[in-house]
């Protein structure tokens, strides 16, 4: 994992500093509160219904156990005992007093964590594959180039008052985690016909009102020339992107309106006239920051345990977790572990501080150190010895962590909706509690198999309800909470947009809908298709008859 | 009816307007205006910025519960997150 | 509107000196009848880049911030710094905050009309970060070259 040098912890400690005196400013009346929003957004600091909140970063996912430790602690000592994970690596504090904020990100610097440029029109916190350094499919460690990036983009002069907020999501294997086509920026690392190993630059997607997926604007950028690429792209969307209207001001609208092709000259001819500049790093740093995502020394062990075989065996609630939750690693005898955060009837992404503290003590024993944040709101252990995972898994099942559901129905993307975000126009968290419970049977979730429903409780789309294999989108009518069925989108590799079907339903007839749709699919599912096989395979219209004929 | 809410500048808190010109966490207490005796009053609390980030109107019934078009967003807002009863001013006042 | 300007790392306030202000537009449309103009204002939707080489005659170059949100004008500065070497002041105009002088001076800025901030409040506000990961166009040394040229541990 990367550590902070002393360049890296002084300006984080200045950070605080700047906003402990910045809060000041606005508790003495100095700052109006127009003045104040956007100094305490770049830090992370929203004001939500009830109560602030903070979104503090993870940066590209990764943390240890000293970290998590420290995330327990502020809730612990500042909220109310627990902390929301994000679709973006982040984890939310819902109720910190604004006099507490600069004394929990102190705490939080100690530990080597911060909430720079989680909300803002800036280049947020930098997202990455879960799996990264651990999956067997990638061609190197995404999260060299992360590191590279949160530390050119933090505190950039130029682009800290963008048009709109900017998303960089990195992967380095063919099964995107990361969500690449859905982010202002995303970066495919790959090695090309020539045996190079470099950048595929995809620019312009997006969820939100307006959901597009990107284009590549380039289709091979040698590694090196990362940064200076970046910041052609950042700077042609700081001068041309729209700021007269809110909705129309994100990159992709820009890429889109004016076509891919005159978008990727303004960058090329952008590119050509700093690409010589000293914007890329040297050598010695990239290996630098290289160094510090060293594989663990992973013992050299057998690719099956005996261990595990007997437990396997002996134990169907346990075989049911390693089929359903473990994922193979790049080292023999390891597997990754995911943890789910979205137990039968729960809140998707909610972690007590004592869950917290669980999971901190089984990195440390059991996982290299190691723990990371999904963007489907789930952990990972990402490095455990296949000998000890009934130990992780019993540890994880007495924490109410082991719902063998990844990727499963119950599975579910929700952003927090009216029940805490100020901008929703519904509740998102009460549609993916009902329907977890309706679907709480788990025989009947593995076999309807990969899932993926998404619900956002507004046009936002903070819960990705486009790219739902299933999306769930809340509209307010009158003072009434209606949701919308969209069908057939995906955030992976084969992203798509979800197609939107028939009218908004109530949220009791949502859940139902859900229920038909799955049970259309199996009754008409071929061989192994996933659900979202069978739809592409059928299209929209026998689902949208399925979904309204008894209705 | 209209009453003024905003948040607390200081921790966040969901508050009201009182008849004494006070803030307060209980809905119950909000003061209630007519229609047309508001904006003068929601003038005077956006200039309170050391109390309060920010005041707005919000319609409420002649008992002071929220009403109108926000009435699921207000009714939440005053209560707490319907997905955790035991937080909020929900659990306050039944506990 | 106190006039700030920047001499080494402190703003000290300026002499509002009289200006003959004229805007890229109207000097393009007729050059010579602007020829005593001191300061040339460019607002922040136009391209720099396509007049920039023309500049040089013009002892202020003024960028404005509609509002402290719209960032436009940090780009353009540095362009005139850094592709076209523009040496004369660049002043910002606007809605222009402490809270982003540092950004400012980063990018190129020079000279600040200030709603309401004194010498002092905006001199600190410019040290509050020791140093910056990435170059701009205050040529301040990016932390990688200062990582490089640290001694060696022993």
């Amino acid at each position: 994992m990367y550590r902070y040098d002393e360049f890296d912890a002084t300006l984080v400690g200045e950070r605080v500093a700047q906003f402990r005196g910045q809060v000041e400013r606005r508790l003495s009346g100095e700052l109006s509160e127009d003045q104040f929003k956007p100094l305490r957004l770049m830090n992370g600091l929203y004001l939500q219904l009830h109560a602030y909140m903070l979104r503090v970063a993870i940066p590209y996912g990764t943390l240890s156990s000293l970290q998590m430790r420290k995330l327990a602690h502020v809730a612990r000592k500042y909220d109310k005992g627990y902390g929301h994970f994000t679709t973006r690596q982040n984890i939310q504090y819902n109720w910190p007093a604004l006099v507490d904020v600069p004394d929990i990100l102190d705490d939080l610097a100690e530990a080597e964590m911060h909430a720079i440029q989680t909300s803002g029109n800036c280049i947020r916190n930098v997202t990455s594959d879960q799996f990264a350094g651990a999956a067997a499919d990638e061609v190197e460690d995404p999260r060299i180039w992360c590191e590279v990036i949160r530390q050119w983009s933090t505190f950039h002069p130029e682009f800290t008052f963008l048009p709109r907020k900017f998303k960089i999501a990195v992967t380095a294997s063919q099964n995107d985690r990361a969500a690449i086509r859905l982010h202002d920026i995303g970066l495919r690392i790959y090695t090309n016909d020539a045996g190079e190993v470099g950048f595929e630059v995809i620019v312009g997607g997006g969820l939100g009102r307006t959901p597009y997926i990107g284009h590549t604007i380039r289709e091979f950028l040698p590694k090196k020339h990362l940064l200076s690429y970046l910041e052609a792209v950042l700077r042609v969307y700081n001068l041309e992107g729209r700021r007269d209207n809110l909705y129309k001001a994100r990159i992709k609208i820009l890429v889109n309106a004016g076509g891919v092709e005159k978008f990727t000259d303004m960058v090329e001819a952008e590119w050509a006239a700093i690409r010589k500049s000293e914007i890329d790093l040297p050598a010695e740093e990239i290996e630098r920051i290289r160094a510090y995502f060293a594989p663990p020394d992973f013992e050299a062990l057998p690719a099956e345990s005996a261990a595990l075989e007997q437990k396997r065996k002996g134990d169907v609630a346990f075989a049911r977790w390693l089929r359903v939750n473990t994922v193979a690693h790049k080292a023999s005898g390891y597997a990754i572990v995911n943890i789910s955060l979205k137990p039968v009837g729960g809140i998707p992404g909610d972690i007590s501080d004592v869950q917290m503290e669980a999971v901190a003590d089984l990195a440390a024993q059991y996982s290299q150190d190691e723990i990371r944040a999904t963007h489907e709101q789930n952990l990972v252990l990402p490095h455990v010895k296949k000998d000890d995972l009934y130990a992780v898994w019993q540890a994880l099942a007495a924490q109410d962590l082991a719902t063998p559901n990844i990727s499963l129905v119950s599975d579910i993307i929700a952003c927090p909706g009216l029940d805490y975000c100020t901008l929703a126009n519904t509740r998102s968290i009460p549609i993916a509690q009902r329907i977890s419970e309706r679907f709480a049977d788990l025989e009947q979730q593995e076999d309807i198999g990969e899932l993926k429903i998404k619900i956002s409780g507004c046009i936002n789309a903070c819960g990705h309800h486009h790219v739902g294999h299933i999306g769930i989108l809340g509209v307010d009518k009158k003072g009434e909470e209606f949701y919308q069925i969209t069908l057939g989108g995906s955030g992976a590799e084969d992203a798509s947009l979800g197609e939107i079907v028939g009218r908004g339903l109530s949220s009791g007839d949502a859940v139902s809908a859900v229920e038909k749709l799955v049970d259309y699919y199996r009754e008409n599912r071929q061989d192994n298709e996933r659900f979202i096989d069978t739809y592409r395979r059928l299209g929209a219209d026998p689902f949208k008859e399925a979904l309204y004929a008894a209705a | 009816m209209k009453a003024i809410t905003g948040n607390r500048l200081s921790d966040g808190a969901v508050v009201y307007l009182r008849d004494d010109d006070q803030w307060t966490t209980q809905r119950s207490e909000a003061a209630r205006f007519d229609d047309d005796d508001i904006a003068p009053v929601l003038s005077a609390a956006q200039l309170r910025v050391r109390e309060i980030a920010d005041a707005y109107i919000i319609d409420v019934s002649a008992d002071g519960a929220p009403a109108g078009r926000t009435i699921i967003r207000e009714t939440i807002r005053g209560a707490g997150p319907t997905v955790r009863g035991d937080l909020g001013l929900q659990a306050e006042c039944c506990a | 509107m106190p006039l700030l300007k920047l001499f080494g790392s402190d703003f000290a306030p300026a002499l509002e000196e009289p200006l003959q202000e004229v805007s890229l537009e109207d000097w393009c449309d007729n050059p010579q009848a602007h020829a005593d103009a001191t300061a040339l204002v460019i607002e922040n939707d136009i391209g720099v880049e396509h007049f920039a080489e023309d500049l040089s005659s013009f002892r202020i170059i003024i960028l404005n911030f509609p509002t402290f949100k719209d960032g436009r004008a940090y780009s353009q500065a540095r362009l005139l710094r850094e592709r076209f070497g523009y040496t004369g002041e660049i002043r910002a105009r606007g809605d222009v905050l402490r809270d982003q002088a540092l950004f400012m001076v980063r990018c190129g800025f020079d000279a600040f009309e200030f709603a309401d901030e004194d010498a002092a409040a905006a001199t600190a506000a410019l040290a509050e970060f020791s140093f910056a990961y990435q170059p701009a166009a205050d040529r301040a040394e990016p932390v990688w070259r200062r990582r490089l040229d640290r001694p060696a541990a022993a």
